[in-house]
């Protein structure tokens, strides 16, 4: 007996479905994240993302801290960008209580959140580009991004955890003389004893790092292999992406216009009033012809050009700085009372729309304190968008989506 | 679009029975729906090219249960769902509210019931998943109602008020 066509039987011969933890120890899922796949050899028919590893029930802490005591939780959920989320909160506190921050205290904050984004993008390309092997635009990322912390250290004291800006404004003025950052001494060739004030010594390193920017364009961006394993992979298009949840850089990159910086509520936005930036959407012109809309390389690319965008809000912020009217804080005592009401803002974190809702109740402790998660949302189109694809470009999903497990699991 | 409108639109198609109050006086103004309607108020709000809110910016739950006993005005016990609604298109917000009792049928440890809405917007899988875990309510229809942040042999919702903090989990000393 003969078959018809003997490549029917050939193609209907299939390996068995195995299940295969990715992670929770895997280095290649930013921290504690567990994949569970289930696989048809290096095919992926479903991921299940397994959350909740490092879960600390900040929501619960935050019911018995009052506003300012909860500052520093806020920057231990996204520690990749705690700036970003000191402002995001201390923002819902001020729209709760209808505190009106002065014009210094808003340029401060635009210089110290938009050079956050900065930092926290620099991880995220690092991060990235060793996600998928390559191991050189990690170490430049840092080079870079410990310039940035230096900068913090010296208006705050800490390198991560900052708790620098608070419900009225922030806890310091930016220092008027600094011993130059000894990592930007050495890159600019200064004299490592030279003083000088916060705002030249970021001002000089913007001026070393712009030029820069075009290295990990030449190091990533362009790269054969990069874009062999990014382009036209985990395409996402915009009507999913909503769907989902998803903002910030994953939403522009399917093609979606919309930043809180513009488009979000008038106590955020008069912050960005009067600024010129643009806001990176993709499709790009000059993205390689292998690009599709909405795919890794498009969410990585939106990234990059917002690291360019936010290096001019800063500079332009520190233009304005000076003349800048107001005090850098209205006070705010750590036992103010909450009024009889709720508030919800979202704001434009590096990684999203993050968001965070307080209910007072009269007391200082507020009565529910929720915050909603940017990555939380972002990552729960990795179930659907890696059905499908092979076991290796999972790495270059969930990569692409630029995930901090702290900020997920709170 | 605003908040007030958006009530008068879904008074219009619903009714008073299903669209129970509309509250002004707040920084964000919100609409409660009963808890029975909420999946069919959802999807029209969704659908209706008025509104066409195409997004589910967050949803979450609340335990309301004044534990301290001095408190002059305590508040009515009962937990509420709230969800934040955002159109890319119209550019507009709105905020809904089902409020339910703590425990259903008053009975300590039956989970309150609320319609899930994961079928209007998929995010809103994970967002109910952690209100079952964190909160306790159970959405009916959703597909997948299991703890997300918690182990999935957790005992008790954290976020509610009377939670009691265990004393020890798999030989870990709680306290």
């Amino acid at each position: 007996m003969q078959l018809e066509d003997p490549r029917i039987i050939e193609f209907d011969v299939r390996t068995d479905e195995m299940l295969v933890n990715m992670g929770p120890q895997h280095p290649s899922t930013h921290g504690v994240l567990r994949l569970l796949l289930r696989t048809d050899g290096e095919v992926i028919h479903e991921v299940t993302p397994y959350i909740g590893y490092l879960h600390r029930c900040a929501e619960k802490i935050g019911e018995n801290l009052s506003p300012p005591q909860w500052i520093p939780y806020t920057d231990r959920m996204d520690y990749l960008a705690g700036m970003n989320m000191n402002l995001g909160f201390a923002l819902t506190i001020e729209k709760l209580m209808g505190i009106e921050v002065p014009e210094k205290a808003m340029v401060l904050r635009v210089i110290i959140s938009e050079l956050g984004r900065v930092a926290s993008h620099l991880v995220g390309m690092g991060a990235y580009g060793l996600d998928l092997g390559s191991f050189s635009p990690f170490l430049y990322a840092f080079r870079e991004r410990e310039i940035i912390l230096d900068l913090f250290e010296e208006v705050c004291g800490a390198r991560l955890t900052y708790s620098y800006i608070t419900p009225g404004g922030a806890t310091h003025d930016l220092p008027e003389k600094i011993t130059i950052p000894p990592g930007l001494a050495q890159l600019t060739g200064r004299d490592p004893n030279m003083t000088l004030s916060w705002i030249d010594a970021c001002t000089m390193f913007l001026d070393w790092m712009t030029p820069r920017i075009k290295e990990y364009h030449t190091l990533l961006t362009r790269n054969a292999i990069f874009i062999k394993r990014t382009a036209g992979i985990g395409v996402m298009p915009g009507d999913m992406a909503i769907n989902y949840g998803c903002t910030g850089p994953v939403l522009r990159g399917s093609g979606i216009d919309h930043d809180l910086r513009r488009d979000g509520e008038p106590i955020y936005t008069r912050m960005y009033k009067g600024y010129d930036y643009e806001i990176p959407v993709a499709p790009f012109k000059d993205a390689p012809s292998e690009a599709i809309l909405g795919d890794n390389w498009c969410r990585f690319y939106v990234r990059m050009m917002e690291v360019v965008q936010a290096i001019k809000l800063v500079r332009q912020a520190m233009d304005k700085y000076p003349t800048a009217k107001g005090d850098y804080r209205v006070p705010f005592r750590m036992g103010t009372k909450l009024p009889n009401d709720e508030a919800y803002l979202e704001t434009e974190a590096p990684r999203g729309q993050m968001g965070f809702y307080v209910v007072g109740d009269g007391d200082a402790e507020p009565f529910r304190a929720r915050a909603k998660s940017s990555c939380f949302c972002n990552l729960s189109v990795a179930g659907p968008l890696c059905q499908g694809v092979l076991i290796a470009d999972i790495p270059a999903i969930v990569g692409s989506l630029d995930i901090v497990m702290g900020e997920i699991d709170r | 679009m605003k908040v007030s409108e958006v009530h008068a639109l879904l008074l219009e198609h619903f009714g008073a029975s299903a669209i129970l109050a509309l509250q002004e006086a707040t920084k964000d103004p919100w609409i409660e729906v009963a808890a029975g309607s909420i999946a069919d108020a959802c999807q029209f709000l969704h659908d209706d090219p008025r509104t066409e809110f195409d997004a589910l910016n967050d949803l979450c739950g609340a335990d309301y249960l004044e534990t301290d006993a001095k408190k002059k005005n305590p508040c009515e016990p009962h937990v509420e769902v709230v969800y934040h609604l955002y159109s890319y298109t119209h550019k507009h917000w709105a905020k809904l509210k089902v409020k339910v009792p703590r425990w259903q049928g008053d009975v300590a440890g039956e989970l309150p019931e609320v319609p899930s809405v994961s079928h209007v917007w998929a995010i809103a899988d994970w967002h109910e998943r952690e209100a079952f875990d964190l909160v306790g309510i159970t959405f009916t229809g959703h597909p997948n109602l299991r703890r997300i942040l918690c182990p999935e042999d957790w005992e008790g919702h954290p976020l509610r008020k009377d939670y009691a903090f265990p004393l020890e989990y798999h030989g870990i000393r709680g306290k």
